[in-house]
């Protein structure tokens, strides 16, 4: 099942490397990443998408929880929650019925066109993965996709649950 | 005010080491000459840092204090990978300080650069790299107090070159106190989950204790001893807790797993309640998880959450020291009535002493041949069965386990987790460190001992009486065992035609070296090593080459699906 870990940590040289460490030395998947600093920059705060049977979730919450730089960790997808990820996309755009095209379609997604030349239009799209995923089958569609580059999803819990120091 | 150097060493000595084990080079020359100027912190000076680490390590073992070591950048620190794989596994106590280049020179490809957090971070639990000389005193405190709380393990503080330069001088302030907003390991157990474990212990018609690392480290012998006997409950130890409970109690059934006896095995595999106390149901115990225990109700005390249902399934999970949890369980049950045990579990002590006849350790002796188990009861009875056993890999790692009984924690050293040869002479040298007084044996293979063999340098240098009882069968015997039983006794690569006369080379180091090889002269040889009390004797000892270590489990089987002999299965 897919799953969204978040990981609240010490903002530390060499704090990334032990997660991803525990992820490839342990054999747990990794679909996406995403880290920064939060409000307060002596933490980072990390969301990894996962998937593996319940044993195996667990066991990844509690061998991340383990390593001494880490302050808490939470399954997001074991309640509701808010998850967003951010794509920027560029696709050919030489004539004006592709324009027009692509333009409708950005509409549709209220994605934002942030960069044009002559020839390519940028794209900026957030929502979940699977919206960004119906975006750029969109554009596949109607033109060329030159290039392509997705954030990870970032996520937080509905409600009174937060991850906090 | 002193230099990063001085910083190091003062650290050292307020951290409360005694002993550091290294081997110097040009990243810590300056850590080195601060060492000249003191003797508050004993310098050892190893051949090889793999055995520094490993000497730490049985410095550890033996006395629960951490482990130092002390090496150079590159190979240095290289070296001692090994031995800080060996002591994560088991969960040792350890704090290995590298030498690393000049901090303007990371990531150069410098001479003798290595990423020493980086190759050393999944075998640690915690690293450093220092980043300026005043943190020094904090990293190293840090160091110690991550390395010996919680669940045990190695810590690597990594130091450039920069730093510990002796020419600059810095403030020196050691924290009285270490605190750490991400570290707060839970050492008692919910009262939810000691309620719970009460109710399935007392409940249990066919209970067993099953006692593993987690209880020495914890040193809850007394505590454990008081509840295994509260509840008359038979007690079974893993090669790691091996002396935790002790192996001549009337309620010990011996050691389980692979290697375990017949009625360890049966007792697990029959039992209605499982306690296992600071022990993880790793491969080498379980044996097939999907046939394990079927009638269990497993109750898993451990104070690393994340060993709990790694591999099996549990009922009842109680994060916590197995110190601090049986000791909540005790002070529960000692407000129940427990008049009744003994007669609940009178059919289930009948069947466990069903088990216990068949007498699954006796070996056939020979009038021409030294057995292995023999030696092994020899070194028992002319130790008066107190010494302090390092041992090294193999079957004779397997022979000493089964046959010293071990009545005390900490006396049993070997390398379980990661089944390191090499591990046995310079553990059992830094237990000879750590304890001068006591008699330190290594139990070793041909195989085995030489592969730290150049450590007998060292203990001529530092006077280590330590007794070297070699199991000589000529051969890799474990590899042997396996490939008789499994690959035909096509014999790949397992036997060495080659042996040094390990006698001379014991005399070339400067030590005595006897040789063994009729069982008729074992008594006599045993009896003069043991009175040379001052030196170092290596017991060069020819034994039977075709023995193997029985019981063992059946692969895929249940637990308790086992071989007896050549020709025997349950
Ligand atoms: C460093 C290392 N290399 C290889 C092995 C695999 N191994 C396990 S036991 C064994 C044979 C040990 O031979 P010896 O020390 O003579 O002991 P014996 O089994 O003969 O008693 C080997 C090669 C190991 N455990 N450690
Ligand atoms: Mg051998």
């Amino acid at each position: 099942m897919r799953r969204i870990i978040s990981v609240l940590m010490e903002n530390e040289p060499g704090s990334l490397s032990r997660i991803v460490g525990v992820f490839s030395q342990r054999g747990y998947n990794v679909d996406s990443l995403c880290v920064a600093p939060t409000t307060d920059s002596s933490l980072s705060r990390l969301t990894i998408v996962t998937h593996g049977d319940d044993k195996v979730i667990e066991q990844i919450t509690k061998q991340v929880n383990k390593l001494i730089d880490v302050l808490k960790v939470t399954d997001l997808t074991d309640g509701t929650h808010v998850e967003r990820e951010l794509m920027l996309i560029k696709v050919a755009a030489k004539t004006d019925l592709v324009r027009s095209e692509v333009n409708r379609t950005v509409d549709i997604f209220r994605a934002q066109i942030v960069d044009t030349d002559a020839k390519n239009y940028t794209i900026q799209v957030t929502g979940t993965s699977e919206k960004l995923d119906a975006f750029a089958q969109a554009m596949w569609a109607q033109t060329e996709v030159i290039e392509s580059s997705r954030t990870g999803v970032c996520g937080l819990a509905r409600g009174e649950k937060s991850l906090r120091a | 005010m002193m230099s990063g150097a001085a910083m190091v060493v003062r650290a050292l000595k307020d951290s409360g080491v005694t002993h550091v084990f290294g081997y110097p080079g040009g990243a810590v020359l300056d850590i080195y000459d601060a060492l000249y100027a003191q003797d508050d912190v004993k310098h050892v000076l190893v051949r090889h840092e793999q055995a520094a680490a490993h000497m730490a390590d049985g410095y550890a073992r033996s006395t629960g204090k951490t482990g130092t070591v002390l090496v150079t950048s590159g190979p240095g620190a290289t070296n001692t990978i090994t031995g800080i794989a060996t002591a994560y596994m088991d969960s040792i106590p350890m704090v290995v300080l590298s030498g690393q280049v000049p901090s303007m020179h990371i990531g150069e490809d410098a001479f003798q650069e290595t990423d020493m957090v980086g190759c050393s971070r999944p075998i640690v639990k915690h690293s450093f790299l220092v980043k300026r000389a005043i943190d020094i005193p904090m990293a190293i405190a840090k160091a110690y107090y991550i390395a010996n709380t919680g669940r045990p393990g190695p810590v690597v503080v990594d130091l450039p070159k920069d730093l510990v330069n002796v020419l600059e001088e810095h403030p020196y302030e050691y924290p009285e106190d270490v605190t750490m907003r991400s570290y707060n390991p839970t050492l008692k157990g919910h009262s939810k989950q000691i309620k719970k474990t009460v109710d399935t212990l007392l409940n249990a018609k066919r209970p067993v204790l099953y006692v593993g690392g987690g209880a020495i480290t914890s040193e809850a012998s007394d505590l454990i001893t008081e509840l295994a006997e509260k509840l008359n409950a038979p007690v079974t130890s893993t090669l790691m807790g091996l002396g935790a409970f002790s192996s001549v109690h009337e309620q010990f059934v011996g050691m389980l797993g692979m290697h375990g006896t017949l009625e360890a095995n049966k007792t697990m595999h029959n039992a209605d309640c499982i306690f296992a106390l600071g022990a993880r149901f790793d491969d080498r115990v379980t044996n097939n998880v999907e046939k394990f225990c079927p009638h269990a109700t497993i109750i898993h005390v451990d104070i690393d959450p994340a060993s709990i249902s790694k591999t099996v399934a549990v009922h009842v999970p109680v994060v916590g020291s197995v110190d601090k949890v049986v000791e909540q369980v005790l002070n529960q049950i000692s407000k129940k009535d427990l008049s009744g045990q003994k007669q609940k579990l009178a059919d289930w002590w009948k069947q466990i002493n069903s088990w216990r006849e068949r007498q699954c350790l006796n070996y056939q002796k020979s009038d021409e041949l030294i057995k292995p188990q023999q030696v092994i009861e020899a070194l028992y009875k002319h130790t008066n069965g107190d010494a302090y056993v390092s041992s090294d890999v193999g079957q004779h790692q397997m022979f000493a386990a089964l046959y010293y009984p071990f009545a005390k924690p900490r006396r049993w050293i070997n390398s379980g987790g990661l089944g390191t040869m090499g591990f046995g002479l310079p553990a059992a040298m830094g237990v000879q460190m750590a304890n001068p007084d006591a008699i330190s044996v290594v139990v070793t293979g041909d195989g085995s001992i030489q592969m730290n063999i150049q450590e007998l340098s060292t203990c001529l240098q530092y006077n280590l009486p330590v007794k070297i009882i070699s199991l000589n069968n000529r051969a890799l015997g474990m590899v042997r065992q396996w490939q008789d039983m499994i690959y035909k006794g096509r014999h790949s690569h397992s036997y060495m035609d080659s042996m040094p006369d390990f006698v001379k080379l014991a005399e070339a180091y400067g030590h005595v070296g006897i040789k063994v090889n009729h069982p008729s002269e074992l008594d006599d040889a045993m009896a003069k090593c043991f009175a040379l009390k001052d030196r170092l004797v290596f017991m060069d000892i020819a034994i039977d080459q075709n023995e193997h270590v029985y019981p063992m489990q059946i692969k895929y089987g249940a637990m308790d699906d086992m071989r007896l002999s050549k020709t025997e299965r349950t």
